[in-house]
This record gives structure tokens, sequence and C-alpha cells, in this order.
């Protein structure tokens, strides 16, 4: 059965059976990826996969009651059994007044967003080959350390969704990601670094050339050879662009609705207040052209747009689906994200925070003495309270200059303050996914070392 | 790694390789066809892989249970190896054509050559161990019993204490079925359970601070050992202690400090400082930083440590691993001196080594790896109490919520979820927001003193490696390491 058909075929048992409104989503995902490991292909993946899920509303006293079901197997005896399966996990769970699908408000136009190419369907496996392979040579040829690697990665998925209510809105929409990574290792008296660099777009043209992608990750594993602790203290800290963004993936989690209306963000109950410095300006864009994180409508049918989150550090709006908007009081935001085997929930679309002045390194020389951090780790953020706390590497500076590269060091502060302390924002905004942050500085922040 | 937080009965079915026969008309025959096809070329080794996962979850929040789901995960994979090479096709039509085509996609990538093998699997075999004998599986128990269970524990989370603001619980039950079938032969299916009960807590204070307490556990068991109110009201009762504990909790001090590890979950710091750093991938690549260290002292005298797949019921156990290779005991660390690593067959066969049943993948989408399955430090000989009296200022650290190393550094950070300063030989205040950070072939040196409280955690460790997450267990008793550097924000 084509998904358009079990799409449509599971509504209609769902319905038929005594749901009182559904939705079904179909995602058919074709992927293929290549390892390359020094002048070996280490694997090569391919896959073709169709997931039907289907969520359905059974009313009850004062609400409605919800289940979801998921079933990778698309014949009419499993759409049918997921069906009836899904009216029966309904019918055990509690009415809910909150829940249903969206009122109204579905996506009328469905622009374009660029989000395939055509042609690049035809790319063959040899392709990915060959820009694995061109960036694991780059990277092994740009400096004599570069001793070893983890692999360079290339691969391609293509996805189509096909979504469906029974309040009668129906859309499809393609979409392709195409990537290269590549990650060397330097090696230099006795101890190792790692680091890794990548490009990833929805057209195969716009991926950054292999050689670029191949010695950008050689550089940031060599510029770390040699890192040492630094003595704990209080300093200013500039965070580059790819750890800019990962403070941001940070605060959009905490904006999103569900964490809002469950208190278990401290962003709740902030709505209109001013919650961060006045340089900070952070928007939310379901529409923009080849954007990764692009999408014509939401998980709910509803249309994506633009929302000016935080308007020059003030919290301007959290992250909506209609479920969440209805327990805020609150109208969808277009943000529902859903996968076949889940409930919508919130995502951003693509979520950034707009440029300053100024390059990395006028941020790092303004600083004086203090830390410029180009990687972190580990899971120490609490949203609820915007404690956090993660391992960190880097350079320390002294006089505007990288003075040594920095590692096994922590840096702990909280969220809030951070946002609150942010004295200034780069101008370059590199997009290495759906989120995206220029460099920026934060004034004060301890650093756990020596 | 991280912790986190009806139906209608599937028919009655045999064992799991009479599933696929029946359901998909997988039989030996398919098999030996199929596993022929890879072969064609030149190639070391080819296996399939088949999967048949039902998963459902019940969650909790608010007082009600909103929201129910179901999901049905099939497919197969096709593997080709050779050498370091490997060719990978899945898909989620088991069908013997899909099958083909997919053997012949994986084999696309060998060394061209044309002799052509023939292969027979060997009688299906039971593995060897029954660590998890299930006779109800999770899914089957009806979803009536598992929301009446998230009421129960609303209703007594929320009696605790006036704090308590909001409970989320949610009941997760797992039934997986594999088959496994490889050009040696091989022929082996299992059926593999897994449950898993969380409880969160968000408490608040009267001066309006929010912390959560999470509690949860799990295991290869039947779902009914979770039903009984002797099994969930401790773990309820910790989730709520956790949350108020925290709302006390002032910032913890930055800096150099010793440090108590408590028994149980703290083993994360044997997973990620020591375990993904003796995974044969990275040991053959030589991309870790215990590369070519067997033998060599990597841990104080008394320090032993193992990973093992064995153990009844636990949440990193197998019976076979997803290579079909028979889980078993490995010892990684013996009194301080290097021993061993975990392997998967690949590795194995490249390195001159035996695999050690540790070749595992998230799913049939996915190629198998070397990842750990329990991996626990043996006990020493103190009493808890004099360890933690041992330290005159420093850190007691009870509950992680997770960690990352970096392999080929070594380099690990793990953040505390309750975490409290010892004084003079003494607990005094909670703090939060701590992590520690250090050196993985460095860090166990550290450590001076082994209590002989072993405890495994209670089974919600997922670990995550290249994008796939399997579920796994550790373990650790009660010990002290001196000199840590811990992240804080207080003076």
């Amino acid at each position: 059965m084509s998904e358009e058909q079990a799409v449509e075929r599971a509504l209609a048992r769902a319905t038929g059976g005594g749901a009182h409104s559904a939705d079904a989503v179909a995602i058919v995902a074709e992927a293929t990826e290549v390892r390359v490991r020094g002048e070996e292909i280490e694997h090569v993946k391919q896959s073709r996969e169709r997931t039907l899920g289907l969520r359905v509303l059974v009313g009850g006293k004062g609400g409605l009651g919800q289940a979801i079901t998921s079933t990778s197997d698309l014949s009419d005896e499993a759409v049918d059994r997921m069906a009836s399966e899904a009216v029966a996990l309904a019918r055990a769970t509690a009415p809910d007044p909150d829940a249903g699908l969206p009122e109204g408000g579905f996506a009328e136009d469905l622009p374009d967003l660029e989000l395939v190419v055509a042609e690049d369907r035809r790319a063959g496996l040899d392709r990915h080959v060959e820009a694995a392979r061109r960036a694991e040579r780059a990277a092994r040829a740009l400096d004599p350390r570069i001793v070893n690697s983890e692999g360079s990665d290339a691969g391609s998925q293509f996805r189509a969704v096909h979504y469906a209510n029974s309040a009668g809105f129906e859309g499809r929409y393609e979409s392709a990601s195409h990537s290269l990574a590549c990650s060397p290792i330097a090696s230099a008296e006795g101890s190792m670094q790692t680091d890794f660099w990548y490009s990833v777009s929805r057209s195969l043209a716009g991926l950054d050339e292999p050689e670029a992608v191949g010695r950008q990750a050689a550089e940031r594993a060599l510029r770390q050879l040699g890192a040492r602790r630094i003595a704990t203290g209080e300093f200013p800290v500039v965070f580059d662009g790819p750890t800019a963004r990962s403070l941001l993936a940070s605060v959009a989690g905490c904006l999103s609705g569900y964490a809002i209306y469950r208190k278990s963000s401290f962003l709740a109950g902030e709505l209109g207040e001013r919650i961060a410095s006045d340089r900070v300006t952070v928007i939310d864009d379901g529409r923009r052209p080849a954007g990764l994180g692009s999408r014509p409508f939401d998980g709910e049918g509803q249309p994506t747009r633009r929302t000016t989150v935080i308007e020059a550090g003030v919290l301007g709006s959290y992250l909506l689906d209609s479920y969440s908007g209805r327990k805020l009081g609150l109208g969808s935001t277009g943000n529902a994200s859903r996968s076949a085997g889940s409930a919508p929930g919130v995502g951003a679309t693509n979520l950034w925070m707009e440029p300053g002045q100024g390059s990395l390194d006028e941020l790092v020389a303004d600083m004086g003495k203090g830390l410029l951090v180009t990687g972190m780790f580990g899971h120490g953020f609490n949203p609820v309270t915007g404690d956090f706390s993660r391992g960190a590497k880097g350079f320390w500076i002294e006089g505007g200059e990288r003075c040594f590269p920095v590692e096994e060091i922590t840096i702990a502060g909280n969220l809030r303050t951070m946002l609150s302390d942010v004295d200034a924002v780069g101008e370059e905004l590199l997009w290495l996914g759906s989120v995206a942050a220029p460099p920026l500085r934060v004034a004060r922040m301890t650093v756990a070392g020596e | 790694m991280t912790r986190e937080p009806e139906t209608t009965p599937g028919e009655p079915l045999g064992g799991p390789a009479d599933l696929f026969r029946d359901r998909f008309g997988i039989d030996e025959r398919a098999l030996d066809a199929t596993l022929g096809r890879a072969l064609e070329r030149r190639v070391d080794h080819a296996d399939l892989f088949f999967e048949y996962t039902s998963q459902d979850s019940v969650v909790l929040e608010e007082g009600i249970v909103k929201s129910g789901d179901r999901h049905l995960v099939q497919g197969a994979g096709v593997r080709v190896q050779t050498g370091e090479r490997q060719g990978y096709a899945h898909s989620d039509d088991i069908t013997v054509e899909s099958l083909e085509l997919a053997a012949g996609t994986a084999r696309a990538i060998s060394e061209t050559g044309d002799d052509a093998r023939a292969v027979a699997v060997r009688g299906r075999g039971a593995p060897t161990h029954d660590l998890y004998p299930v006779v109800l599986a999770p899914t089957d128990v009806p979803v009536a019993d598992k929301v009446a269970l998230l009421y129960e524990i609303d209703a007594y989370a929320r009696s605790r204490d006036p704090r308590v603001e909001q409970v989320i619980a949610s009941v997760v039950s797992q039934h997986r079925n594999v088959m496994i079938a490889a050009s040696d032969g091989t022929w082996v299916a299992d059926v593999q359970p897994l449950v898993r009960l969380n409880i969160q807590v968000l408490a608040a204070s009267q001066d309006g601070r929010r912390e959560t307490g999470y509690q949860g556990a799990g295991g290869r068991t039947e779902l009914h050992t979770y039903l009984t109110p002797d099994a969930w009201k401790p773990l309820a009762d910790e989730a709520v202690r956790l949350a108020l504990v925290n709302l006390d909790a002032g910032p913890c001090p930055a800096g150099t400090m010793d440090v108590v590890l408590g028994p149980g979950w703290p083993g994360v710091l044997l997973h990620e400082a020591i375990g993904h750093g003796l995974e044969g991938d990275f040991n053959r690549k030589k991309t870790s930083a215990f590369s070519d260290r067997i033998g060599e002292r990597v841990a104080a005298p008394g320090v032993t440590v193992v990973d093992d797949g064995t153990l009844p019921g636990r949440r990193g156990s197998l019976n076979v691993d997803d290579e079909g290779t028979p889980t078993g005991r490995t010892v990684l660390i013996e009194d301080g001196i290097l021993r061993g690593y975990m392997h998967d067959r690949q590795n194995a066969r490249l390195m001159g080594h035996e695999p050690t049943g540790n070749g595992r993948r998230e799913s049939y989408a996915h190629l198998p790896m070397p990842r750990m399955t329990n991996t626990f430090m043996l006990a020493g000989e103190e009493e808890p109490e004099d360890v933690i009296r041992s330290v005159e200022r420093g850190l007691y650290a009870v509950t992680f919520g997770g960690g990352q190393v970096d392999i080929t550094s070594g380099k690990f950070v793990f953040s505390a979820s309750e975490a409290y300063l010892i004084e003079k030989g003494r607990i005094t205040a909670p703090v939060k927001g701590a992590s520690l950070i250090g050196n993985g072939p460095d860090v166990l040196t550290r450590v001076s003193r082994i209590g002989r409280d072993l405890e495994l955690d209670q089974g919600v460790g997922t670990c995550g490696k290249d994008g796939q997450g399997v579920p796994v267990g550790v373990g650790l008793p009660t010990i002290r390491l001196d000199a840590v550097t811990v992240g804080g924000t207080g003076g």
C-alpha cells in the first residue's frame, strides 16, 4: 500500500471505529551513508524505511483521551490492527480538556522551500565515497602530526512526509539532507587530540568542498595539542559559533510550551520580561529557504512562520503547538514537531541569534584575559533552574591573544545569568544545522581547573 | 550515557525463530539462499539480522494518564564484511526478495572475485543462557494495570510532602524478537523483554524555587515485578527525597578536592572514564587513550573492573549479543592492571582476539559495534562509613545525571544530581550543579579506598555511541578518589 493510502485507511478505520478525531503521518526515508578511514572504505549503508504513525482522540467526560500507535508494516491488516489498538488504548486514558487537533488555521499555502534538489537523487554512492576520501586526504595531508582518524562520513537522506487529519487537512512535502564530516586525530609527545568539522545542506551543491572540511577538522585537532588545565577562578568567556549554538539549543529547549506549562523551565512565567542582555535577539523561522529546520507545515498541519522569540533581551514568545498553547491560553506558533511514533511535541524550526558586530578574534581581543571555549561536553544543564556546569576545552587568553590550548576544565554558571551577562555578539552566523548562533561573550563564569 | 525519564495480546507463537518463519516465510532455505547471495564474491563474513519488536508506554502527568502509545518495529539487515570493510543494507520489508536485494547491495562494496560459496546455517540454536525467562511479555500486560499503577504512584508521591507540585510517571514495556544467521553457520534467535518505570517529581519551595527528583527502575523481567507497592514505593520515596534535597542545596564549590562516590549508579564513572576506551573498535584503530596498554597499570591496586552480560534479569544483559555470540564476563582491569578489551566479531577477528559477546546494535537499522553490557567494579573490604570518614574536606556524590567521554584524549565529565560536602569526615550540606571532570587513564589511579558495598544500578541506563542507544547497566562500591577536579559555581 502506498503511504497516502495507508494514511487514508488509518484515519478511516480510526474514525469508523469510534474515534472523535484523528491524525496520521507517514514518513518515508531513504538513506545512503559511507565512512572512509585513511584510504579504506570502512562501511557503506543503504536503507529505505516507511513508518506510519496514527494519533486518535476519543470522547470522554469533559475532554478527549489520546493514544498514538505506529508501525513499519503498512499492510492492510497491520494498519487496521494499529487503528483498533489505538482506539482501545485511547479509551484507557483519561479525558483531557485541552487535548485535540488544532481548531483550524491549517496551512493553506505550501510554498516551495527548496528542501530538495531533484537531480541530487541521481547522485550515487561513488560521489559520497569520493567526497569522504578527499576530506580524509586533505586532513591527513595538512600536517605530519595528523596520524590517524575516526574517519570521514558522507551521506544523503531523502524524506517524504505525508500528513492528514480528520479535520480535512492533507499535505505532503519532500526534503533532503546531505552531509560530510571529518574526524582526524593529531598526535604529539604521546598525547592524542581529536576534533571534527562538518558541512550539512539541503543540496549537494550547498556542501562545503571536501578539502575545506578536512583541513578545518585537522586544524581544530592540531591546535588542541599540548592542552593543559588552568587555575580555578572567575573569568570572561567567549563561545565560538559552534559552542554558542549549543548554548542556544539549551535555551530553545527551555522555550518549549511543554516545559513552560509543566514549570520545568527556568523561563516559565517570564513572557514579556527581560531575560537576556539587549544584545540578544532570537528568531525562529520555519520558512527560511533551504533551511535545515524548514517545513511548509508543522506536525499538526499548522503553517510554519517567523516568530521573534527574544527581542533585544525581552522574551517575546514561547515555542508552541496547539496543546501547549491551550494549556497556556495562547495560540500555536506552528512549532509542532512530530515523528511517526510520538504525539506532537514542540521543536524549534530554524532558530538563530541575530549577529552583532566584530569577528571572533575581535571578541577575544577585547576580552583581555579569559577563556575562549571551542568545545563543550557532558550533560550538566538543569532546565528547571538554569544551572549550567559542563566540561570544556579551548584557549587561555591573555592580552587579547591565544596563549595556549586548554582542556579538562569545567565552566559553570546559570543560563539566565549568562544570557544577561552577554556583553558582545559577533557577526559570523554559521549554519551547521537548524540552530545557529554567532560567537558571543559572557562577562563572567566560574572556571574549575587546578 | 544518560538516565531519563490495551491492547491485544500477540497471537500465540512458538520460539522467536518460528515467528520469523511463520510471519514472514523466512526459513532455513531462505537464510541459506540470502547468505549465499551475500557471499557471491570473496568476503570474510556475512550475516543477517531480523527484528520484530513491539513497545508500549503510558505516561501520567498533571494527575491523569493523558496518553498511551504502542509501536511495532520490524525489519532485517544484511551485512557483508571484507577485511575492515562492511557493507550494510536494511529494510523494513521482511521478504525473501528484499533480503536478496539488500544482500546484493551489501556485497557490492566487497572486493571483486568469483569464488562463490555455499552456506548452510546449522540447526537453529537456543542461546546457551536463559537470563530472562518471562512468561508474560511486558507488552501483553493489560494497559489497565499499567494505568492503575501510575495513578497509585501519583497519589502516593503527592501524599509524601506538600511541596510536591508535579509528578510525571511512565511505564515503558518492550518485547524484542531477534534472529541472527551468519555465514559461519550461526543461527540463533532470542526473545528480549525490557521494562522500565520512571518517576519524576517537581517540588516547589515557598520562596518559588523549583527542583526535580528522578528515580526509575527496570530490567529484563516480568512487569509484575514493579506492580507491587513494595517495589515502586521506594522509587517514589526516592524521587521525592531527591527533589526536596535539591531545594535546600547550595552552589557546589569549584576546584580540586577529594571525592567519595556512593554505590550503584555512580558506576557511570567506570562506563565513561574506562569502559568506552576499552571497546575493541577504538583500540584496533588505535584512537583510544587506552590503545596498546594491555598489561599496564591503569588503576590503583585493588581495583578490578568487569563487564558482565550474563547477570540474570539485568537491563544490560543479553543471552546472545546482536551478532549471535553468547555474552560473557570480561575482566577489563584486574587489581589495577589493564587486562582486556570488549569485542564484536569484526574487531576480534582483526585483532586476533576472541569475540566477547559485546557486538550490539540499537536495531536492525544499525551496524553492530563493540558496546558495554553491565560494567562494574568489584567490592573491596572497607566499611562505606570509614571511606567517608577518611575525607577531611571534599565531595560526596551519590547520584548522577549522565556523563560523556572524549575517547581519544581520555577526558570525561559527568554531572551529579545529588551531592554533599564532606567536612572533617562528616556529610554536611547538600550542593547542586557539581560536575566531575578528569582523564580516563588517570582517574582510577586516584582510587584510595574501596567499600565492601558493591551495588548495581536500578536499571535505567542508556548508552549512546555513534548515534545508537542501547540499554546498559553499571555498578560500583563506595570509593574514594583523591584530588579530582570539581566544577561548580561556588567559591
